[in-house]
């Protein structure tokens, strides 16, 4: 780093947003990983429906494939707002 | 026994090829006979990263169709007699490998004596990528401390594990090795980049080897000699210490400590 160097800014310390975004979506692709290629659609389509009664986001709508010895079992959260429900 | 290591990312210009020659010319300087196959077919780079593009005559899809004896297309390294390089066709027709004509290459290939098959991946998650991982031992997935590329090797990482031979027959699963190139220490301490613990703690897997970023690596790929012959360089050290791993040996990380400027270079630049 040189005088010159004083006049430029310095990035911001972006290492931090870096993993926390990566925490976030790897997770949440390794619990569709495997499971059938229709799961992100569903996972949209659910959330069409569900909008049109209570205005939720995204992240609100969790969807989990397990597999037991045998059995898959899918399970499905949807995280509701604060608040009173839509009319 | 014949050992087939796959080096793979999911994501382009991480360092696969780099990665390629240097592992295979460090497994032959110590004694093992390795051969190295370029997958990427259609965009042959391994032959010029070895430098011995100009001795390229038959290539690997012309031993898979028959067109050539792999005798013919195996093209011994320079520098080591126990190496040898087996290019990439320059054909545009991507069904060119098959899974049939890769398993017979390489079962001639464990014919032939051969320690280890180094086989260099093409990026993306496409045949070439499948051919390249499909039969392997080991993998060495490659990857840079950046978002693209850690998320990129989670999917690789997945499929190792679901769509190759050792995973379908229900076998020994395949030994995973991540290798983080370009790692800038400096960039890290200054929170920058992430560190060698965060891309271990969000892929869940530890790190065989650490490459610092390195100008060597560019003027290595220049000169097509590979990296790790570079007693120079730290790179070259660091692919040394990852080959030593990789074949068991104990090495601590080296070269993860930021690098302090002196006081000239702190007022002046450089």
């Amino acid at each position: 780093m040189g005088i010159l160097d004083f006049l430029k800014r310095k990035p911001e310390p972006s290492a931090g947003v870096a993993k926390e975004r990566l925490r976030i979506i790897v997770a949440q692709e390794r619990s569709t990983r495997g499971g059938p290629d229709y799961l992100p659609l569903l996972r949209n389509e659910l959330l069409e429906v569900i909008r049109k009664y209570v205005n939720v986001d995204v992240e609100a709508v969790n969807i989990n494939l397990e597999r037991d010895s045998g059995h898959e079992v899918l399970e499905l959260s949807v995280a509701l707002p604060d608040g009173k429900p839509a009319p | 026994m014949t050992e087939i290591i796959v080096v793979t990312s999911g994501k382009g210009g991480v360092g696969k090829t780099t990665t390629s020659a240097s592992l295979a010319t460090g497994l032959a300087l110590e004694g093992k006979k390795v051969a190295v196959i370029d997958f990427d077919v259609g965009l042959r780079n391994l032959d010029l990263i070895m430098g011995c593009e100009r001795r390229v005559v038959y290539d690997f899809v012309n031993v898979v169709h028959g067109e050539a004896a792999l005798k013919q297309a195996l093209i011994k390294d320079k520098r080591h007699e126990n190496l040898y390089v087996l290019a990439a066709s320059q054909t545009r027709d991507k069904d060119a490998l098959t899974q049939e004509g890769v398993e017979k290459v390489l079962d001639e290939l464990k014919a032939e004596g051969f320690d280890y098959v180094v086989c260099d991946s093409p990026a993306g998650i496409e045949k070439g990528a499948h051919l390249a991982m499909y039969f392997a031992d080991h993998a060495v997935v490659v990857v840079n401390p950046e978002v693209s590329s850690v998320r990129d090797s989670d999917r690789i990482l997945g499929l190792l594990s679901s769509k190759t031979r050792r995973a379908e027959k229900g076998e020994t699963p395949i030994k995973q090795h991540l290798l983080l190139t370009r790692y800038n220490p400096n960039r890290v301490e200054a929170g920058e980049m992430l560190s060698v613990k965060d891309v271990e703690d969000i892929l869940g897997i530890s790190v065989v080897g650490v490459i610092p970023e390195s100008e060597n690596v560019l003027a290595a790929s220049n000169a097509g000699v590979p990296v790790i012959l570079d007693d120079n360089s730290n790179a070259g050290h660091a692919y040394k210490d990852t080959v030593a791993r990789i074949l068991g040996q104990d090495r601590p990380l080296r070269f993860l400590e930021p690098v302090k400027k002196g006081f000239l270079k702190r007022v002046f630049g450089g």
